[in-house]
């Protein structure tokens, strides 16, 4: 496969479809012609790309990206993030809203998602901030965000401080649609302030100041009554805790209206993992424990925490090789997310295939309202689409497409790999490159 | 009729129109050169005003005058409630004094009812707390019944902070129970979650609700600091929920804009809708001495002149 400059007319030929959307796990030609998926008629011409042993799937979509820009440039801008999520598979990514400045007026919004369009490499969606400057204080202007086609708003980083603020929030976004979502870094701030890795046995030998599990389980228990007392919709970011998972499980039971996102690092490692004082494995919340871990996987498996995001973290290298109390957290995550499902979930027989594209395209597009992602694959439907090799054996290693090098799975061989990435019908990755 | 005015869940409908009648007659007396007739000479009347107003105030007081009673402007600030008195204790020597009625204002919801347990004067409620302001009410009621000829069906949307409003009480209560169709509309912070219990609808879509009203009222949106909590900025509030010269393209041609006052230009009205024919801000203003006289008439004089 060669690069090329995509609006024409192409076929992926025998390679498996996997569409949960369409309810199709198949081997099938699919063309792909003026941007849509077309049907067999427009096979006539069109360059044929041998798609044997690859699957194609919806493009990934990441409810949880960190784009960096504007402000923090030196780490990432939406330029080289948007290639890092097409090299990942990703069609679609939203970005979160601790920018400098804040994305909390319509103003960033709207700049954000033209530097993604410039790029023209992934969709972007911006995040709105739920609080003016990430304060926690006095509400973001939601209205004018949401007019501007913002669909979820949080104060990532940090929770929101208090429950009045969150009841707020939750309450007034429902004025300007049933489907915004305000999204929560659920991590009470009291307790893990001043805390670098998870709070147990591993914390206590590695001499390091912990974040425990209830900073997380306190949060998430009060946002669903919240969220359950107002009928707002709740999103909660990337769960770590194996309570968490319970509560939300029990929640969704009582009709909350709430979704719940895992990331690969939390889905991949354990607190077990940080005995060399590896920075690039320093993330908030912290990687727990093999109990937690186990919990997640059973809650993405049965749809209790729906989507699978990455928290995309770039950092300079200067701000990750530091002492482990200095090092900044946070890892990157777009271009190793689908290869670490497929090895450590789907491979091992933890996960199904059609579950992970689930959790990795079709559920968030949902969550995000982004229609135009997550499938279905069929005539007439934008061509957003990643084909890769389920088998093909990698190992990571910098550079990265992404600016940043801070991943958690530096060094890891990986099971699965992305051939293309196709963007209204453009292949915006060929052969695992990006074309542009 | 009731022996005191307290909240508009009091009023039956005969007793509104009762009311709306009475003042029909008196606002009359407002267009004469001397504006007075002599229904309550020798009574006396009481503004206890424990909390700031200008127009209730002086509306009661002229409405008390027109109809020839003894006015006592009582107010919180250089009183002995300043002092540290009680509530109670303050009722207790107002009525020593002699006060026939009692009109109070104050910022604690309840206190004119508990005021009522205190006094043998009759009390009128000019606004409690974040609870009632019947007088208002009835003068809104009484000026869309002179404009529209008509309470019952009558569309209306009440706009902005519902939650913290005493008028939108008030108003809600009284619309229902006169036959109208109340819409609540505003940001889902500042309605409260029970409204549709009042038997009012509730829309956050101004624009869908406006081309079928017979009377948008426009609340007074608070911009202290407090107030942000429930809303981002005025700038987002008035883009969402402003009665702009636009949205009032979208009212029927005959429909009314009401607003209790003081006005917030620029904010829940723009400055030219505030001026336009179809705002009658300013009759609702004369018709509130009208419906205070109407009150203080039936609570203090007909009743002493239909026994003697």
């Amino acid at each position: 496969m060669s690069g090329r400059d995509g609006h024409g007319r192409f076929v992926f030929e025998g390679g498996r479809i996997v569409d949960p959307a369409g309810g199709v796990d198949a081997v099938r030609d699919v063309v792909v012609a003026d941007g849509v998926v077309a049907g067999p008629e427009a096979i006539e011409g069109a360059e044929r790309i041998d798609a044997r042993g690859l699957v194609i799937a919806p493009g990934l979509v990441d409810l949880h990206t960190h784009l960096r820009e504007p402000g923090d440039e030196h780490k990432e801008t939406v330029e080289t993030g948007t290639r890092a999520a097409a090299v990942g598979g990703y069609t679609a990514v939203a970005a979160m809203a601790n920018t400098t400045p804040v994305a909390d007026n319509a103003a960033v919004v709207q700049a954000v998602r033209d530097l993604g369009v410039a790029a023209g490499l992934c969709d972007v969606f911006p995040v709105g901030a739920i609080t003016r400057g990430l304060e926690g204080d006095l509400l973001a202007e939601l209205g004018e965000m949401a007019a501007a086609g913002v669909r979820m708003f949080s104060d990532d980083g940090r929770a929101v401080p208090t429950a009045r603020v969150l009841r707020n929030a939750l309450t007034y976004v429902q004025a300007f649609g049933d489907d915004l979502v305000i999204a929560e870094h659920a991590e009470d701030a009291s307790l893990v302030d001043g805390g670098h890795m998870h709070e147990g046995i591993r914390s206590a030998s590695l001499g390091l100041a912990g974040r425990p599990a209830e900073a997380e389980e306190i949060v998430v228990a009060r946002d669903l009554a919240l969220a359950g007392a107002t009928g707002g919709r709740l999103h909660l970011c990337h769960v770590s805790a194996a309570r968490s998972v319970e509560l939300i499980r029990r929640a969704k039971a009582d009709g909350v209206r709430v979704t719940a996102e895992v990331t690969p690092h939390h889905l991949a490692f354990t607190d077990e993992d940080l005995l060399t004082y590896d920075t690039n494995r320093k993330m908030h919340p912290p990687l727990r424990t093999d109990h937690d871990r186990e919990a997640l996987r059973a809650g993405l498996a049965d749809g209790t925490i729906d989507a699978i995001a990455t928290d995309h973290a770039p950092h300079a290298i200067e701000e990750k090789e530091a002492e482990f109390d200095h090092a900044l957290p946070g890892t990157i995550g777009l271009e190793t997310a689908l290869a670490a499902i497929l090895t450590e979930l789907v491979h091992p027989g933890h996960l199904s295939l059609s579950r992970a594209i689930d959790a990795l395209s079709v559920v968030p597009a949902r969550i995000l309202g982004a229609g135009a992602h997550g499938g279905p694959i069929g005539p007439g439907r934008p061509a957003n689409l990643v084909v890769f090799d389920p088998d093909r054996e990698w190992t990571v290693e910098a550079p990265f497409a992404s600016k940043a090098r801070n991943s958690a799975f530096l060094g890891a061989r990986l099971r699965g790999a992305v051939v293309a990435t196709v963007l209204r019908g453009e292949l915006v990755v060929a052969d695992g490159k990006p074309t542009r | 009729m009731n022996e005191h005015v307290l909240s508009m869940h009091d009023l039956s409908a005969e007793d509104v129109t009762r009311i709306l009648d009475t003042a029909e007659s008196f606002r009359e007396v407002g267009t004469r050169v001397i504006k007075k007739v002599p229904a309550l000479r020798g009574r006396t009347v009481v503004n206890f005003f424990l909390e700031n107003s200008t127009r209730t105030r002086i509306s009661f007081e002229l409405a008390a005058k027109r109809l020839s009673a003894d006015v006592i402007n009582f107010s919180a600030s250089g009183s002995s409630v300043a002092k540290g008195e009680s509530l109670k204790d303050t009722a207790l020597t107002l009525q020593a004094m002699g006060a026939d009625a009692i009109v109070i204002r104050h910022s604690s919801s309840g206190s004119p009812l508990q005021l009522t347990k205190w006094v043998d004067a009759h009390v009128l409620n000019a606004g409690d707390g974040t609870h009632e302001h019947p007088t208002q009410a009835l003068l809104d009621l009484y000026t869309m019944r002179e404009k529209l000829h008509r309470l019952e069906g009558l569309r209306v949307a009440i706009v902005g902070d519902v939650l913290h409003s005493r008028v939108a009480r008030s108003l809600s209560f009284g619309l229902v129970q006169m036959g109208a169709d109340v819409t609540l509309v505003g940001p889902p912070t500042l309605i409260p979650p029970d409204a549709p219990a009042w038997g009012v609808h509730v829309s956050y879509d101004i624009d869908g609700v406006l081309p079928k009203l017979d009377v948008c009222y426009m609340l007074r949106v608070q911009k202290e600091r407090q107030r942000l909590e429930y809303f981002p900025s005025v700038r987002e509030y008035a883009r969402f929920f402003g009665l702009t010269r636009a949205r009032v393209g979208l009212m029927p041609d005959e429909a009314l804009i009401m607003h209790p006052g003081p006005m917030n230009r620029g904010v829940e009205i723009d400055s030219d809708v505030a001026d336009l024919p179809s705002s009658v801000i300013e009759e609702q203003v004369t018709n509130g001495i009208a419906i205070r006289m109407a009150l203080l008439y039936l609570l203090l004089g007909a009743t002493k002149e239909e026994a003697s």
